[in-house]
C-alpha cells in the first residue's frame, strides 16, 4: 500500500490561511489503513482546525481519491467550500485538482512510499516501481529498495550485523537478508552472478510513465 | 616500444605487480579548498616512497578538489596517481566521459567504487546517483579498454570512418573482508575479477585473524591467482581515533588487544606506527598478498618513516 504521514499542523495552516470554509476530503483505501488520512483522521484534524483557527470546515471521506468515478458524491459540498484539503496521497490530491479545475486543493500528507505493514505503527518501503521486477532473481526482496544505494551485485563494505551503516538502529542491510534467504533456498550459487546496468529508462528516469491496455481502453 | 605491449597499460603499478614485487600504495586526499599547497605537500611526503598513490574521490561525500584533477597536477608533480571513481556522483555518461578524459591528461590507473552514503558528508541532502555499482564500473572500464566500446556497446571512436582510440586503465576495486555477510565477501570478489578487476586495495586491516581467515578463502577459490590483492594499512594515530574506529566506522573491526596496547603506551603515535608496521610484516608472509595501500588519513607525512621501517624503500 501506499504510505503517508500528515503533515506538521502548522505547515497546514500556513496552506490554507487565506480561506473561509474548506472540505477536508479523506481517502478510504490505503491512507485509511495506515492511519493517515481516513475518515477518523479527517474529523480529527477537522477539530483542531475549528479550535485553533476561524475556518469552517465540511468533513467528507470517499472510497478513493485516484479514482474519479468515486468523487461523483461530492459535487454540492464542493461548490459550497472556497477550497479542499486533501488527506489522500500525491495521487489522490491530483486527482481532486484535476476534477475541480476551479478550486485550489491543498494536501494535508507527506506521501512516504510503498510498502508492508509489518507491526501496530510500523511500515517498511519495500518497491519503488523500478518497472522492471527482478525479485525472482533476489529470493523476494528487492535489492532496488531495501539496499540503501540499490546496489545489484551485493553489499558494500557499510554492512555490519544484519544492519545498514546508514541506520544501525532501525534500517536491515538489505543484502544480508538477500543472502540469509538465499542461503534457506540453497541458492546462494545464484549470488556469483553479474547484474548488468540496469535499464532505467523503465523507471521515472525515462519520463512520467503511462499504461494503456489495448483491450480494455475505451470501453466505457 | 614492444616492451609495452605486454602490458594492458604500462602503467607503473602494473608493471611492478607484473614483475611480482611486493607494492605500496598510499591514499591522499585532495583539500576542501582551492589550496595547491595541500597537494603540494602531500606528493613531496610520499614521492620516492610508493608506486602508485590513490586520488581520492569526494571521500566521505564531502566535497574536495576533484581526484582527476589532484591526480593531474601529482603526475605533473613526478607521481604516479590512481584516480578513484565513485559511483555515487555520476552516472554512466559522465564516468565515461571522465575516463577518457582523465586518460588524455596521463592518467592510468583507476580503482572502481560504490562510494560512501551521501548521508555521511557535508551535503546530506544532495540526491544519490548510483546508475551503476562498482561491479559494473569495473566491467563497464574493462569493455572501454579491451572490447573497445562504450558502455551502450558503440565503438570508441569520434566519426564512422575514424579510429578507434579507447581510454586504457588498470583497473582496480575495493574488497571489505570486515563487512557482512562474511561469506559473501569473497564471493563479491569474485564477482569483481569476473567484471575485469586487474588489482584489489582492501579495508583497512586490524582484526589479523579474519583477515587472513579471508585470505584462505580466496587461496580456496584460486582469486589471488586472478587479481593482485593489495592490503590496506591505516596506523592508528591515537586511542581515541582507534576507539571511534572501532564503534562508529561500519565494517572496521579492531581487537580490543590493539586498544590495549595504545592504552598502555606512553607515545601513543609511536605505538601506533610500531602496531602498523608489525602488521606489514605479517601480511608480507601471507600467500597472495601482493603489496600493502597504506591509508594514512591525513597523515601522508608518517607513510616514508613506515616504507622505511617495514623495508619496503622503493628503488
Amino acid at each position: 500500500m501506499i504510505v503517508a504521514e500528515q503533515k506538521p499542523i502548522e505547515e497546514i495552516k500556513k496552506l490554507i490561511e487565506e480561506h473561509k470554509k474548506i472540505l477536508i476530503l479523506g481517502c478510504g483505501t490505503c491512507v485509511t489503513v495506515c492511519l493517515a488520512g481516513g475518515e477518523k483522521e479527517v474529523a480529527t484534524l477537522a477539530s483542531i482546525l475549528r479550535l485553533t483557527t476561524k475556518i469552517k470546515t465540511v468533513e467528507n471521506t470517499i472510497e478513493r481519491q485516484c479514482d474519479a468515478e468515486f468523487f461523483d458524491t461530492l459535487k454540492e459540498e464542493v461548490k459550497s467550500c472556497d477550497a479542499i484539503l486533501s488527506l489522500a496521497c500525491g495521487i489522490g490530491v491530483q486527482m481532486t485538482a484535476k476534477l475541480f479545475p476551479d478550486k485550489p486543493v491543498y494536501p494535508a500528507l507527506n506521501t512516504k512510499f510503498m510498502g508492508t505493514n509489518d507491526e501496530a505503527g510500523e511500515w517498511t518501503e519495500n518497491c519503488l516501481a523500478c518497472g522492471d521486477c527482478k525479485l525472482g532473481i533476489f529470493g523476494g526482496i528487492c535489492p532496488v529498495t531495501r539496499c540503501s544505494k540499490s546496489l545489484c551485485n551485493g553489499p558494500c563494505g557499510g554492512s555490519s550485523e544484519g544492519k545498514c551503516e546508514l541506520d544501525p538502529e532501525n534500517v536491515e542491510c538489505g543484502w544480508q537478508l538477500i543472502y540469509d534467504r538465499l542461503k534457506a533456498l540453497n541458492k546462494l550459487d545464484i549470488l556469483l552472478h553479474n547484474e548488468p546496468p540496469r535499464d532505467w529508462s523503465k523507471t521515472h528516469a525515462g519520463g512520467p510513465r503511462k499504461l494503456s491496455k489495448e483491450d480494455i481502453s475505451g470501453l466505457e | 616500444m614492444i616492451m609495452e605491449d605486454k602490458f594492458k597499460t604500462g602503467s607503473n603499478l602494473e608493471k611492478v605487480l607484473a614483475a611480482g614485487k611486493f607494492a605500496v600504495t598510499a591514499e591522499l586526499g585532495p583539500p576542501k579548498s582551492a589550496d595547491i599547497n595541500v597537494i603540494t605537500r602531500k606528493v613531496s611526503y610520499l614521492k620516492g616512497f610508493v608506486d602508485a598513490v590513490n586520488i581520492t574521490d569526494n571521500q566521505t561525500a564531502i566535497v574536495r578538489v576533484s581526484s582527476i584533477a589532484a591526480a593531474k597536477l601529482a603526475l605533473d608533480m613526478g607521481i604516479e596517481p590512481i584516480i578513484q571513481m565513485t559511483c555515487r556522483d555520476r552516472n554512466r555518461l559522465a564516468i565515461q566521459a571522465d575516463i577518457i578524459g582523465a586518460y588524455l591528461l596521463g592518467i592510468k590507473n583507476c580503482v572502481c567504487l560504490t562510494g560512501d552514503h551521501q548521508n555521511f558528508g557535508n551535503h546530506p541532502t544532495a540526491r544519490y546517483v548510483f546508475d551503476l555499482d562498482s561491479i559494473q564500473l569495473i566491467q563497464m572500464l574493462k569493455n572501454m579498454r579491451d572490447e573497445k566500446i562504450f558502455e551502450c556497446g558503440e565503438e570508441i571512436k569520434n566519426s564512422k570512418k575514424a579510429e578507434i582510440k579507447e581510454p586504457r586503465m588498470f583497473i582496480g576495486g575495493a574488497a571489505n573482508p570486515f563487512g557482512d555477510p562474511f561469506e559473501f565477501r569473497v564471493i563479491r570478489l569474485e564477482k569483481k575479477i569476473n567484471a575485469g578487476v586487474d588489482f584489489i586495495q582492501t579495508q583497512c586491516i586490524y582484526d589479523m585473524d579474519r583477515f587472513e581467515k579471508w585470505m584462505e578463502m580466496v587461496r580456496q577459490r584460486g582469486l589471488h591467482k586472478r587479481c593482485k590483492i593489495l592490503a590496506g594499512i591505516t596506523p592508528l594515530k591515537s586511542l581515541g581515533m582507534a576507539r571511534y574506529m572501532k564503534d562508529s566506522v561500519a565494517g572496521i573491526i579492531i581487537p580490543d588487544y590493539y586498544l590495549e596496547r595504545l592504552e598502555a603506551a606512553e607515545d601513543k603515535k609511536q605505538e601506533g606506527l610500531k602496531i602498523c608496521i608489525e602488521q606489514i610484516n605479517r601480511l608480507k608472509q601471507i600467500e597472495g598478498v601482493s603489496g600493502i595501500h597504506i591509508m594514512a588519513i591525513e597523515g601522508e607525512k608518517t607513510i616514508p618513516e613506515i616504507v622505511e621501517s617495514a623495508g619496503l624503500i622503493r628503488n
